[in-house]
């Protein structure tokens, strides 16, 4: 910072002595103040933008959002009286987390985060780790080949998957057929699993990309010590390798979560041709249902508080509980 | 390698080729998962509606990929080009905006100190965590109030916001620009933002392709907010188009191959951006993940 005074030096001595000269505790040296006001400038000018956009779309929402959740709209006189927007209380908020619809929705996404997320982190790494092992012909094209499903958007994943659940259309389903195996992708039990392969189609490459990125970050050295310990090449992945890139598994598993709390795209698409998901089938899908079909904001307000309160809970969780291991870790060294 | 060789004199011959041949079958089979439904995607867009059903795509009887075309552009009365019009226009223009506004952000967080700096930034990152379905509602409200339900507006403002953009942009800033350039400049008499303008953004390039990237898969992705913005057909994104076409296709079977060709056509533009930007991302993606 002080190094900056150069620069306003030549324009303080022109200047006339500055008043607030006695600002400063210690001695400073001319024009730092000067210098000092200019960067803070500079910072507003190149920060203002963003925050601009960060309190009308984001805070601005978020605190209507809780707002909205504690009023509810009466209508007196049996319905025909002018609608009054009321002070509710914890009405609304009773009446989601005893909604037995929304319940159900957060058991499926907490089933669906169950089994999504481990095969997630556990698949993107074990490829990573795998291409990573220097035995993989093609790396790169297989690389590309896995990341290429990022590109695909989530609504067209779901119609792709969609059709190839679909019999009569899909050739999966003839080729089972002929194999004399019929399978309902769309039916009461298999509905998530198919609702989790989508997802997994989606991302499983892209996560790959982060991982395999952080393992070339990993130092030689360690590796080739570790061989020479005389570990093989899967206890050198598993127990070198995989810890030394631990902060890209929380990474990833804490975007994984954040995003498959939010279910929507894909069960929403899947409901056009399937009667195992209903309208409120994700929290998501009961918030919109609620906010958009029974124009209920202070039901839906309310809903999307619970749920934004389940996201910063687990998110709390996963990150004190890795560093909670983390810190076993360091200690059983 | 001398990883390879140690571990080969170490262990036996035979396992290591069948420990070799396994993990080539694994990979091979995880990219015949990931390609073979795109592969259907094209291969479905070369049928007509009949050779659909009948399940044969491999068959190359019933070529009519063209035809699909150009029933595709007509159906609707060319529904479908301003769908992919506005996804662009979302798209592109958003992108570039938004990765912008957030790099500068973030550059300045790097670079500058204030009083609550860091409090700051753990609100910024605590954005990333917020559904987007908690906002929908308040932002419908707030256009509606605002008269902007239902046009440009009300989609293009709310993608602008990237805090994780901002998060990259801090990391970038802290990797690509040294302090020292910047004293460089300070002497030589640039301002505070002449010196980001003209040194900083320039050393940022990758930086803001890397962002520019994820905001346009993003907003190329975007389903939920047009969905409760929008319900002038023609300001429709092609995502939320496509969908309303599927959910006609289950009465009015004709809407198949458009959808699927619909489909393969806006699986494109993120297709080449990601080839012809890959040296960038690849940098920006190291530097995300490292951190």
């Amino acid at each position: 910072m002080t190094s900056a005074t150069p620069v306003s030096a030549p324009a303080e001595t022109t200047a006339p002595p500055a008043p607030e000269r006695h600002v400063g505790a210690a001695p400073a040296p001319a024009g730092r103040g000067s210098a000092r006001r200019r960067e803070l400038g500079a910072c507003g000018v190149l920060m203002t933008p963003f925050f601009v956009l960060m309190v009308t779309v984001f805070l601005i929402p978020v605190a209507t959002a809780v707002r909205l959740s504690f009023f509810s709209d009466d209508q007196p006189g049996l319905g025909f009286g002018p609608e009054r927007t009321v002070f509710a209380g914890l009405r609304n908020y009773t009446a989601v987390v005893t909604d037995p619809t929304f319940l159900g929705g957060l058991g499926i996404v907490a089933l669906y985060c169950l089994i999504y997320i481990p095969l997630m982190v556990a698949g993107a790494l074990a490829l990573a780790l795998l291409l990573d092992s220097g035995v993989v012909r093609l790396r790169g094209t297989a690389q590309l080949a896995l990341f290429l499903p990022h590109a695909v958007p989530g609504i067209i994943a779901a119609l792709i998957w969609l059709y190839l659940y679909t019999p009569g259309i899909s050739p999966v389903i003839e080729v089972l057929g002929k194999a004399d195996i019929t399978v309902d992708f769309l039916g009461v039990h298999t509905v998530l699993p198919s609702i989790v392969n989508i997802a997994l189609w989606s991302n499983l490459g892209y996560n790959m990309v982060v991982f395999y990125a952080a393992l070339q970050a990993v130092p030689r050295e360690v590796i080739e010590a570790s061989v020479v310990d005389g570990a093989g090449p899967v206890r050198t992945a598993l127990q070198v390798k995989a810890p030394l890139v631990r902060s890209s598994i929380v990474m990833v598993a804490m975007f994984t979560l954040i995003f498959a709390l939010q279910l929507f795209t894909e069960p929403m698409l899947l409901s056009q041709s399937t009667p195992m998901i209903n309208s409120r089938f994700s929290p998501s899908m009961y918030i919109y249902d609620a906010a958009f079909t029974r124009n209920n904001y202070g039901l839906a307000a309310a809903a999307s508080v619970v749920l934004l309160l389940c996201t910063v809970a687990l998110s709390y969780g996963v990150t004190r509980w890795t560093n909670r291991a983390a810190a076993a870790e360091e200690g059983a060294r | 390698m001398s990883t390879s060789t140690a571990s080969r004199t170490a262990s036996p011959l035979r396992p290591r080729l069948l420990g070799r041949s396994v993990v080539n079958l694994v990979v091979g089979v995880s990219v015949l998962y990931t390609l073979l439904p795109v592969l259907w995607l094209v291969l479905a867009s070369t049928k007509n509606r009949d050779a659909l059903f009948s399940s044969n795509v491999l068959s190359l009887t019933d070529f009519s990929f063209v035809r699909n075309l150009t029933d595709l552009f007509a159906m609707d009365g060319g529904l479908y080009g301003r769908w992919y019009g506005n996804s662009l226009l979302y798209a592109v223009l958003g992108a570039a905006l938004g990765a912008l506004v957030s790099i500068a952000c973030g550059y300045a967080f790097d670079k500058y100190r204030f009083a609550h700096k860091e409090k700051l930034f753990g609100l910024v990152l605590a954005a990333v965590m917020v559904p987007q379905t908690v906002l929908a509602l308040p932002l419908y409200l707030m256009a509606s109030a605002a008269g902007l339900v239902n046009t440009f507006w009300a989609v293009f403002i709310p993608v602008l916001f990237n805090p994780f953009g901002v998060y990259l942009g801090r990391i970038f800033s802290q990797g690509y620009v040294p302090d020292e350039v910047l004293e460089a400049a300070r002497m030589d008499g640039a301002g505070e933002l002449a010196a980001y303008f003209w040194v900083a953004l320039r050393m940022l390039g990758p930086g803001l392709v890397t962002v520019f990237l994820f905001q346009l898969t993003a907003i190329w992705n975007n389903f939920f907010l047009p969905m409760v913005m929008l319900s002038d057909q023609d300001l429709y994104p092609v995502s939320l188009g496509l969908y309303s076409w599927n959910s006609s296709a289950s009465v009015s079977p004709e809407y198949y191959p458009v959808v699927i060709m619909g489909s393969l056509l806006a699986v494109v533009p993120l297709i080449l951006a990601f080839a012809l930007l890959q040296r960038f991302w690849r940098s920006g993606l190291t530097a995300g993940a490292v951190k």
